[in-house]
């Protein structure tokens, strides 16, 4: 069976229905871009599969079992804001993820485990271009490098499932084009199955492997709240790419680059 | 130009805040010499020199009755009261500030409460203090404590509910449990916050203060002011009032340096 399935799924604000009667398998190593109108219900997708709400009806599968009621290291997640923490730096903001599931009880290693947490933290933040900015807070750091440092954030969990709402949504062109080359290497190395809100119709067809439009099919005047959106076209992208990933993942983890084997 | 374009430069900027203080000094000298010239005996606008003898009385020379130097024994009964009930409520105001901000479930509990405990004027309540906690030690401190730990606590609460929501998932996909979210999270972006609540408690906390050693107590700043105040002795009382308000400034200072330095994220966060 599919690695996540989504059965039937409705989601309702008081009397506001936004999503309607979603049906939806989702392989493993696929990357999904989700676009669709300004306030149909996208980032409330993203918060339902990360167990931040639950189906008002309907139910979410991964790996055949109900989805984790809520978020934890199995699914990792970029915003578009307010993904790092301010008042770490940005060594600490990645090593987090090795220290808290190890310290169930201070939250965070000593010695030699710190040690060995913040070198492989540095390790993968090389793999993103910041090696130079360690030391420094997020603050310090620009819009592109600081959705570096989330990223980075998110891989050093090794989740299956990346969820990214409009992550590259306030950086300019340049940088975004970076983003996406950084973003796509990471997800051909990684094996990761990735779901990526986008407003921008390019940016989802460059990356995707398969694109979801969400929208309202039924509309009444009357009560704009009594239809929701719905998946309208769910076509597959870049299917050489694909094939590409696929052969990859097939490769033998020691070839396959630091993030795999890490 | 207009007004509201116009900013001082920097050696204006130290101008003008001199200025009013200047003016306030002059006329002081002036009307304490007037009055003086009248009635060599007025006991109300004391000179310079007059206070200045007063403050060598209280500071560098031993009281006959006690044997002490007064001004430093008061000085060091008032702060370490005021150090005690700072400390207790900082504690109390931050874990209750947390709870109430952060776990739901304790916030529907702790809110209602401490918005109703922070409408209770606390000198309304000293008389219970005193009768619960005698008139020692222990009722001054939980005097200040009582009359600022629902303020810090309230302030908290909203900042930790202000903390955004995305980083406490980003925590929990992170691998937080609620404990080590609290820790590792919540606490560290909360513990400035604590400091500039802090900093604007201590106006508080020094009017309480004042006024528990007022009205009971044998030592501290407060004591003497209201003791001397019998004789009319204002050479004493305005030395102690520029004293204690020397101290408070001085306080608000450590307390904003601590923050910029312990916190070296925080201004920039903001941006
Ligand atoms: N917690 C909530 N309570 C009530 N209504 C909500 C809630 N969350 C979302 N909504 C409503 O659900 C609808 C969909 O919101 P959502 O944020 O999922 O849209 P979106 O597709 O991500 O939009 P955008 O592209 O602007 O980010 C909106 O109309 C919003 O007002
Ligand atoms: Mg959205």
């Amino acid at each position: 069976m599919s690695f996540i399935q989504v059965r039937n799924v409705w989601q309702q604000y008081g009397d506001q229905t936004v999503l309607e009667n979603l049906r939806l398998d989702i392989d493993q190593g696929e990357f999904c871009a989700l676009v669709g109108a300004s306030g149909c219900g996208k980032s409330t997708f993203l918060r339902m599969l990360l167990g931040q709400e639950r189906p008002h009806r309907g139910q979410i599968l991964l790996d055949d079992k109900p989805l984790v009621a809520e978020p934890d290291p199995s699914r990792g997640i970029v915003f578009q804001r307010y993904s790092v923490l301010p008042h770490l730096s940005v060594l600490d903001n990645v090593a987090l993820g090795l220290e808290l599931p190890r310290a169930p009880l201070l939250g965070r290693l000593f010695g030699r485990a710190k040690a060995e947490a913040r070198t492989q933290a540095a390790q993968l933040l090389r793999r993103v271009g910041l090696d130079h900015a360690l030391d420094k807070y997020p603050s310090q750091l620009s819009g592109g490098m600081q959705q570096r440092l989330a990223i980075a954030q998110a891989l050093i969990m090794k989740p299956r499932m990346l969820l990214l709402d409009e992550p590259f949504g306030a950086l300019d062109p340049g940088i975004r084009k970076d983003m996406h080359a950084l973003l796509l290497e990471l997800w051909q190395e990684t094996g990761l199955t990735v779901l990526m809100v986008t407003h921008d119709l390019s940016e989802g067809f460059t990356l995707g492997t398969r694109l979801l439009v969400f929208d309202k099919v039924r509309n009444d005047p009357q009560a704009p709240g009594a239809y929701g959106a719905r998946i309208t076209y769910d076509l597959p992208l870049n299917l050489d790419r694909r094939a590409t990933r696929e052969a990859v993942a097939a490769l033998p983890a020691h070839v396959t680059g630091a993030l795999k084997t890490a | 130009m207009r007004l509201i374009n116009r900013k001082p430069g920097p050696s204006w900027r130290i101008s003008l805040a001199m200025l009013p203080f200047a003016l306030l000094l002059v006329a002081y000298l002036a009307g304490s010499a007037a009055r003086l010239a009248e009635n060599p005996q007025d006991k109300l606008l004391p000179s310079v020199v007059q206070m200045a003898d007063a403050v060598e009385r209280m500071a560098f020379k031993e009281d006959p009755r006690s044997g002490r130097y007064l001004l430093w024994d008061d000085t060091a009964a008032s702060l370490k009261r005021l150090a005690m009930g700072l400390a207790i409520a900082a504690a109390l105001g931050l874990s209750l500030g947390i709870l109430a901000g952060s776990l739901p479930l304790f916030g529907a509990a702790l809110s209602p409460l401490l918005t109703v405990v922070s409408m209770i004027p606390p000198l309304a309540i000293l008389p219970v203090l005193f009768i619960v906690f005698g008139l020692d030690e222990l009722s001054k401190v939980m005097l200040i404590v009582l009359g600022i730990t629902p303020v810090i606590a309230r302030d908290l609460e909203q900042r930790a509910r202000e903390i955004p929501a995305e980083l406490l998932i980003k925590a929990q996909t992170l691998g937080a449990n609620t404990w080590t979210l609290i820790l590792r999270v919540v606490l560290p972006q909360l513990l400035p916050r604590l400091l500039i609540a802090l900093q604007l408690a201590l106006g508080s906390a020094w009017l309480f203060l004042i006024a528990a050693e007022a009205i009971a107590s044998t030592d501290g700043l407060g004591y003497r002011i209201f003791l001397v105040r019998r004789y009319l002795a204002m050479d004493v009382i305005l030395p102690y009032v520029a004293w204690i308000t020397l101290l408070a400034w001085l306080m608000d200072l450590g307390l904003k340096r601590l923050t910029r330095a312990a916190f070296p994220w925080y201004e920039g966060g903001r941006a």
